[in-house]
């Protein structure tokens, strides 16, 4: 009758330090109840800077026009459009973990699904930046939406895919930011009953829409996370096929390619995970919860690294084949000429995009590389810029030279407004983490607590004594009592 | 308002709280809830919780997101002011895919949200008792609800021996945020034999 549910010894435990129930909560409310740190003010203060120069950036660039970025006649879409695949592409890890995982049953999440939804929600909204600024005149912003207008209505046209981006975007912001904060409610209330000073419990109080902890309640938390998670898992399939679908649906040479969908989503799992690595080598150190975002949760994800990067090297692969085995000109030329030939003004990029994202992960085949944070951090720099620059090659080196020589650009570089703009949305990105990770717990409480029985430290010992076990008697101590 | 009295108890293991849960159902008395810091898998069923209808309720949300579009979508391309997009059909429905399946999922998710919101009764600024604040640290807090009949003395009594820590006597003045489970809850029935009511 007891709850420990038999799993196998040769699963690492995920919990390590063998907690128990209140010590879970302790662990993961300190860094929340603590004072911040110097180190914390410190991340903040430059996020804020930065953020500070965004915000400048866009002014003028809100002031004086899109020409205030260096885009030109057929440059049209750079370092902007560029950011906003990025960004978005990020956030795809975040739903991955939290939904895809959730339906796979997959213990580990727990560790890390809370930070990486988090993450998901600030990539968005700074992707989402990108092309509103982008339209110039901000102000007639929505005009993208369907609404009744004074223009006979004029309706937007639902057959454009960049119509479809907008539709994507805003769903996938909204259904993980309420994926995100359901699953905090049940954490906040225990913030709430925990505070002392009047002013967190006033806040936690609010955060927690007066949650109880009912098992009905619970019952309905499960059911709706479930379909959330099922209704997330083709969402997120589907908001990087449409961003595909922007270039895909084009008839520019080196986007006209029907095997993006596919190589976007794994781009964008890619990218997202090394942003999750990013932040989770540095939270876990930084707010020292090296317990429950242990090294297992570490070497999981850089085998999905590893995993998704060689998907993308395929693609990469594929996509050169078919350039040359199709036998357009064309395209061979957008190929071979504007991103193969290395002395092509551009060539430089598609190189650095092969090694940091094909090359470069394959070092993950290796389990002590897998586990050491220093190489963890350091790759996943290297593949966020190797995403970066995918992005940029299929954007800038297609369009710079295309069907008509004469109307081939100039050498296109970014102004000091367009990368200030890039990173004003890192400054914007790191606020909202740093504050986040000040006032909320980034583990998610209650799901640890869910899986500590069966894979912490502590009780996975005690398997070994089931494992002796007759089948039949373990069925009557351990089985799941449903109902007299 | 009325006050309700309950007597509660504190569980510190589940597999305490089980049998417990079962026990007390079967001596008759009325769990009012069982307060749990997280979701404990099989607690609902063995408290003869019916099962929730929320998925039902997702399915028509997400039904009506689609219908929503395909219908809008429609209208305004082919009925309201169509437009010839590079010499494509007005009802140009596969391009429409991406759009109605965003429609679903929004409307599917959104509804559902506020769906259990509504059902748990869950808001900003909401204040609700449970009891016990352990309740949503490490432990698992039980109340059974007490009628002008129950002895409450042997309530606390059988509690304890059940497994109960803590164990007390609690009013409360009832309504809205103390839950509506008495729809939901449906009567413990032993198969061999009627239980022995206690009050």
């Amino acid at each position: 009758m007891g709850l420990l549910r038999y799993e196998s010894q040769a699963r690492p435990p995920l919990v390590d330090g063998n907690k128990d129930y209140h010590q879970v909560t302790e662990d993961i409310c300190r860094p929340v109840e603590a004072r911040p740190s110097k180190l914390w003010w410190i991340g903040f203060l430059v996020s804020v800077a930065l953020l500070a120069f965004g915000i400048l950036s866009v002014t003028m660039e809100v002031m004086y026009g899109v020409g205030q970025w260096n885009l030109n006649k057929t440059v049209g879409w750079g370092w902007d459009i560029t950011n906003f695949v990025w960004w978005v592409g990020i956030g795809h890890a975040g739903t991955l973990i939290s939904a895809i995982l959730l339906l796979f049953r997959q213990g580990w999440r727990t560790g890390v699904n809370r930070a990486a939804e988090a993450m998901t929600i600030f990539a968005v909204m700074c992707a989402g930046q990108f092309p509103i600024w982008h339209m110039g005149r901000v102000w007639d912003a929505f005009f993208v939406l369907p609404y009744p207008n004074t223009r006979g209505p004029l309706w937007v046209n639902f057959n454009s895919p960049l119509l479809w981006d907008v539709f994507a975007i805003s769903t996938y912001f909204t259904v993980s930011l309420l994926f995100w904060y359901s699953g905090l409610i049940p954490d906040l209330a225990t913030l709430r009953d925990r505070a002392k000073q009047k002013w967190r419990k006033a806040f936690y109080g609010v955060a927690a829409f007066g949650w109880t902890g009912s098992t009905k309640h619970w019952q309905r938390h499960e059911a709706l996370s479930l379909v959330l998670a099922g209704l997330s898992t083709p969402l997120v399939l589907s908001v990087h096929t449409i961003v595909s679908f922007d270039f895909a649906t084009s008839v520019v040479p080196g986007w006209h390619t029907t095997i993006f969908p596919p190589y976007f989503v794994a781009g964008a799992i890619f990218s997202g995970f090394a942003m999750v690595q990013t932040l989770l080598v540095v939270t876990r150190k930084v707010l020292g919860l090296e317990e429950y975002i242990t090294i297992e949760h570490i070497d999981v994800m850089n085998k999905v690294i590893v995993l998704t990067g060689s998907i993308v090297g395929i693609a990469y692969l594929t996509e050169l084949f078919i350039s040359w085995y199709g036998a357009n000109e064309y395209e061979n030329f957008a190929f071979m000429e504007n991103r193969v030939n290395i002395n092509s003004p551009y060539g430089w990029s598609y190189f650095i995009m092969m090694g940091c994202n094909v090359l470069s992960p394959q070092i993950f085949w290796i389990r002590k590389m897998r586990r050491n944070l220093l190489v963890t951090f350091f790759m996943s720099i290297l593949v966020n810029i190797g995403m970066w620059f995918e992005r940029f090659v299929i954007i800038v080196t297609s369009i710079y030279r295309d069907y008509l020589p004469s109307a081939w650009s100039t050498y296109y570089t970014p102004t000091i407004w367009e990368v200030g703009f890039y990173l004003g949305t890192f400054g914007l990105f790191f606020t909202c983490y740093f504050l986040f990770s000040k006032f909320f717990p980034v583990i998610a409480l209650a799901e640890i607590k869910h899986i500590l029985k069966r894979s912490g430290d502590g009780f996975k010992e005690k398997m070994d004594e089931i494992e002796q076990e007759s089948a039949s008697e373990f069925g009557e101590k351990h089985g799941h009592d449903h109902g007299a | 308002m009325a006050v309700k009295k309950f007597v509660t108890g504190n569980f510190y293991d589940e597999a305490v709280l089980f049998p417990a849960v079962k026990k007390v159902r079967r001596a008759g008395y009325k769990i009012h809830d069982v307060f749990t810091p997280f979701p404990i898998h099989g607690l609902d069923t063995a408290m003869g919780l019916r099962d929730t209808s929320l998925h039902t309720a997702g399915f028509v949300y997400g039904i009506t997101g689609t219908a929503t579009a395909v219908g809008f979508i429609t209208w305004a391309l082919t009925r309201d002011w169509p437009i010839n997009f590079g010499g494509k059909p007005f009802f140009a429905l596969p391009a429409w895919i991406p759009i109605c399946f965003e429609l679903t999922v929004l409307f599917a998710a959104v509804g559902m949200v506020l769906t259990f919101c509504y059902l748990c009764q869950l808001a900003p600024f909401v204040k609700k008792d449970h009891f016990n604040p352990r309740s949503t640290d490490d432990t698992f807090v039980m109340a059974l609800e007490c009628t002008d009949k129950t002895n409450e003395s042997e309530a606390m009594n059988f509690l304890q021996s059940l497994g109960a820590v803590e164990v007390q006597v609690q009013y409360k003045e009832t309504g809205w945020w103390l839950g509506r489970y008495d729809k939901d809850t449906k009567r413990f029935e032993k198969k061999e034999q009627a239980p022995e009511a206690v009050h």
